[in-house]
């Protein structure tokens, strides 16, 4: 963790002094703080029964406990340097994908700066 | 007469002249308590000791925990007995001060809305009034309810002739004469298809029950001894309190009474505030899709903005789903904040007082006759089939802010198992009684996973921590409905990651000793998985509902036991039982009749699960493993995991090497963002599949289909075909097929 970053997430780290989104796990620069960390990250579109596997019989049954390929896809979003998952979407076929977090930097350094919102997070 | 002079005419004698009292939009969209009276004021200013408000503070809420005891040990309803309710106070103008620390605490931020309805409408009417020994009840979600088949009863408690507070319980009773048995009919196509619209009104005086309105709601259900004893227990609990009120008034006086009840809302608002500050400001978005009606398949869509401002949370879920104007899906706007305040009550911050203040600090914004913020013209006795997504889809947003938050009271947490997965049923029981309710087996949801251990197994209901799946041999002596296997974790069904959900359980259930038994179910999430997992943690997979029909199991038990199997999987892959029929379906199931010895199973789901797989330790995977909660391909192809299949050994080299190589499969395999999207975004929703909300735009809502939409601001309800209907279109098109191809 740079000197004044904050844990956001598991995997994701925002280094105050750079603004910029940092993965937790190797240190991988992915990008402007004040941009969607996703753009920084590698997408891959995976079938959900791989995943899910048909429980029952696909030959025999409609609903087998797998998601249905046609209604459900799993986006993973993989960290560039270290390929750790660090986020997950369960989108229908050509759904936008979702900007999952905008944090307000200038008030989250002015926060961290005054001592405030320390995390009793792990790692 | 003038143009002005003749419309305030015309308006007072619209005013006097009120010919029908609907839910009132000013109480139904406000869940802010009452601006602190001059009373209350005054009785802050003179009894305004901390310790002191501590002291009538914990007696009062030992009465709500008491009573919600005593309706747990009396009430007669299934829901009752196994915690589906919550006892309280609310203040002299309607707010819900303190509740029962057990119980479903959805109720928490939605039962003010008719006491403020009795206060309003009826109060200083002359026909009703509320004098001391009046009882109420209610039971209509559009004047503030989970729905319908809850009950509540309130009694007024007064001191001197002042209306202190009041008191009373709210319990899932069951049963409510709707066009299905068990009070939560998901066959329902309007609201008057729901049995009993109960809006607060009077049905005792003195303490004892009007024996004519009593017969009337009896003769309206299909337990009328249910009906009596459900009101009877509430009754006494609501009584029980009203007692401890006046003793806490006979120690400390009136004013601590009416001080402590308002300085406990002005004090959990307060701390409210104070935690939320300690969150980052921003902006936090999830998408979740709900995958049916409980009638038919469709994707229903819950957009969800999480909006921190200060120590404010705004919850956008406009450009999500428009309503559906013949389903039972949709929620009043009030039950969708109930049920949001559970997450803050049960996930956030349980050790908050249960009470309304705790949702002061949030708002919600929502599009008119959407799925979420439904109009009094379409029905809600499944409400939970959009309410719990939406739940979910703040759920798993709030770690966003948590992890980094100042203050936490509990764990950072992945979505929780959000689908009432059970029985409801309906039938003569083997006493030869007309019953019809709900297994409590929709309590054993499984735990999601969290920041530092797994979710655990069929632990709780997402609405209730505290309750209970009840005993399955008490079922039995009561209704004909058994269980071959009761509970029994599913293998390879829960939501994978660094830390997994916890496993849910399947019940296959059967009949015998009734002339006429049916079943229903009630959830969705067949297609597309109905919660989610955080941080890179999967989703549970999804769960049908099977059938094994032309079969008495029973028959078959007495000659040929090498031919029964205890899990879901073999019976329905290996189908041992010759000449039945096997079948899968979604998991919304209107009342089907049954045969003695046919086999329903269903499968409580799994909570979502937390971080990579990859980075989950290979111990626990061969744990699990061994107990037979994971095979095999779990084991090689989800967790990368080497071990020997026979002890469970873990091979750490070759696990080692095998994650290393999967990570840098991932690497080859993932796009980078700009690329991907253009690859994958799409303008319109997929053909085929039927869509309803917004899609890239939030203020155009998609009908089902990418050429019917209406703007955002102006939704058009939905009207949905039937699905038999639908099926017999589509079988006469295949009839007409083949009888063109025998043609030639």
């Amino acid at each position: 963790m740079a000197k004044h970053s904050v844990a956001i997430t598991e995997y994701l780290e925002i280094d105050l002094d750079a603004e910029r989104w940092h993965c937790r796990r190797c240190g991988h620069d992915i990008g402007s703080a004040r941009s969607p960390y996703k753009e920084g990250l590698l997408v891959y579109e995976r079938d959900p029964r791989e995943i899910h596997r048909p429980i029952l019989d696909p030959d025999k049954y409609e609903f087998t406990y797998a998601p249905d390929p046609s209604w459900c896809r799993i986006i993973e979003f993989y960290c560039p340097s270290c390929g750790t998952m660090m986020e997950n979407e369960y989108l229908p076929p050509g759904h936008p994908l979702t900007n999952d977090i905008e944090l307000d930097i200038d008030k989250l350094k002015q926060r961290h700066a005054q001592g405030e919102g320390k995390s009793d997070a792990a790692g | 007469m003038g143009g002005d002079k003749e419309k305030s005419v015309i308006e007072k004698f619209l005013e006097d002249n009120v010919l029908f009292l609907g839910p009132d939009p000013e109480i139904m969209e406000s869940h802010k308590m009452a601006p602190i009276s001059e009373r209350e004021e005054k009785a802050m200013a003179g009894f305004s000791n901390a310790d002191q408000i501590n002291l009538v503070r914990h007696k009062l809420q030992t009465a709500c925990n008491e009573s919600f005891d005593m309706v747990e040990q009396m009430g007669a309803a299934p829901g009752a007995k196994w915690g589906d309710l919550i006892s309280g106070v609310w203040t002299m103008h309607g707010d819900l001060a303190m509740a029962s620390m057990g119980g479903v605490l959805i109720f928490s931020v939605l039962t003010q809305h008719p006491v403020k309805f009795i206060l309003k409408y009826w109060k200083d009417d002359p026909t009703v009034g509320i004098r001391p020994g009046d009882i109420f009840m209610h039971n209509d979600a559009r004047y503030g309810n989970i729905h319908n088949t809850d009950q509540s009863l309130i009694i007024p408690v007064f001191h001197e002739g002042e209306l202190i507070c009041f008191t009373g319980a709210i319990v899932h009773e069951g049963e409510n004469g709707a066009c299905e048995p068990g009070g939560m009919p998901s066959a329902a196509e309007s609201p008057f298809d729901e049995g009993l619209k109960m809006s607060p009104f009077k049905v005792g005086e003195n303490y004892e029950f009007r024996r004519d309105i009593m017969t009337f709601l009896q003769n309206s259900v299909r337990e009328p001894k249910l009906q009596l004893e459900g009101m009877k227990s509430k009754l006494f609990a609501a009584m029980r309190m009203e007692v401890r009120v006046r003793d806490a008034i006979a120690e400390y006086g009136v004013d601590a009474v009416v001080a402590t009840l308002r300085k406990t809302l002005v004090d959990t608002e307060q701390e409210t505030r104070r935690r939320l500050s300690t969150w980052p400001d921003g902006t936090v978005r999830t998408n979740l899709f709900a995958d049916g009606t409980l009638r038919e398949n469709c994707l229903i869509k819950i957009r969800c903005e999480l909006e921190k401002r200060g120590d404010e949370l705004i919850i956008d879920f406009r450009g999500s789903s428009p309503e559906f104007l013949n389903r039972a899906n949709n929620t009043v706007l009030a039950s969708l904040k109930g049920m949001l305040a559970q997450e803050f009550l049960s996930f956030v911050w349980p050790d908050l007082p249960r009470n309304q203040a705790v949702f002061a600090p949030i708002s919600l914004r929502t599009d008119r006759r959407s799925a979420l913020h439904c109009s009094p013209d379409a029905p809600n006795a499944q409400s939970m089939m959009t309410f719990f997504p939406s739940f979910t889809a703040v759920q798993i947003g709030v770690p966003k802010f948590l992890y980094s938050a100042g203050h936490r009271a509990t764990d950072v947490i992945a979505g929780w198992y959000n689908m009432i997965v059970t029985f409801l049923y309906g039938g003569v029981n083997q006493y030869g009684e007309l019953v019809g309710n709900v297994c409590a087996d929709l309590n054993g949801m499984g735990g999601a996973a969290r920041w530092n251990r797994d979710g655990e197994h069929s632990i709780a209901p997402i609405f209730a921590p505290m309750a209970d799946i009840g005993e399955q041999e008490l079922i039995e002596e009561e209704v004909p409905l058994m269980k071959i296997v009761p509970h029994k974790l599913m293998r390879d069904a829960n939501g994978y990651g660094k830390f997994r959900g916890g496993h849910g359980y399947q019940q296959i259930a059967t009949m015998k000793d009734s002339s006429m038994w049916g079943y229903m179910c009630c959830s969705i999430g067949s297609k597309f998985p109905s919660t989610m997992g955080i941080f890179g943690g999967y989703a549970p997979g999804c769960y049908p509902l099977c059938k094994v029909k032309g079969v008495n199991v029973f028959e078959e038990m007495k000659d040929h036991r090498d031919l029964l199997r205890f899990t879901v999987e073999e019976i329905m892959n290996e189908q041992p039982f010759k000449g039945a029929k096997y079948s899968t379906h979604h998991m919304g199931l209107q009342l089907e009749f049954a045969q003695p010895g046919e086999l329903y199973m269903i499968t409580q789901g799994s909570g979502g699960g937390y971080g990579d797989v990859l980075e989950r330790e290979p111990e626990a995977v061969s744990r699990e493993y061994l107990d037979d909660l994971i095979s095999m391909n779990t084991v090689t192809n989800i967790y990368h995991v080497v071990l020997d299949a026979e002890s469970g050994a873990v091979d750490v080299a070759a696990t080692t090497a095998k994650r290393e190589a999967e990570r840098a499969k991932r690497k080859k395999l993932g796009k980078p963002y700009k690329e991907f999207v253009k690859g994958w975004e799409t303008e319109h929703p997929p053909e085929g599949v039927p869509y309803y909300g917004s899609w890239k735009d939030r203020s155009l809502i998609y009908r089902g289909s990418k050429d019917d939409t209406c703007p955002a601001d102006n939704i058009v309800a939905v009207m949905m075909r039937d699905p038999k209907d639908v099926r017999i279109e589509k079988l006469e098109a295949e009839l007409a097929a083949a009888r063109a191809q025998a043609k030639g």
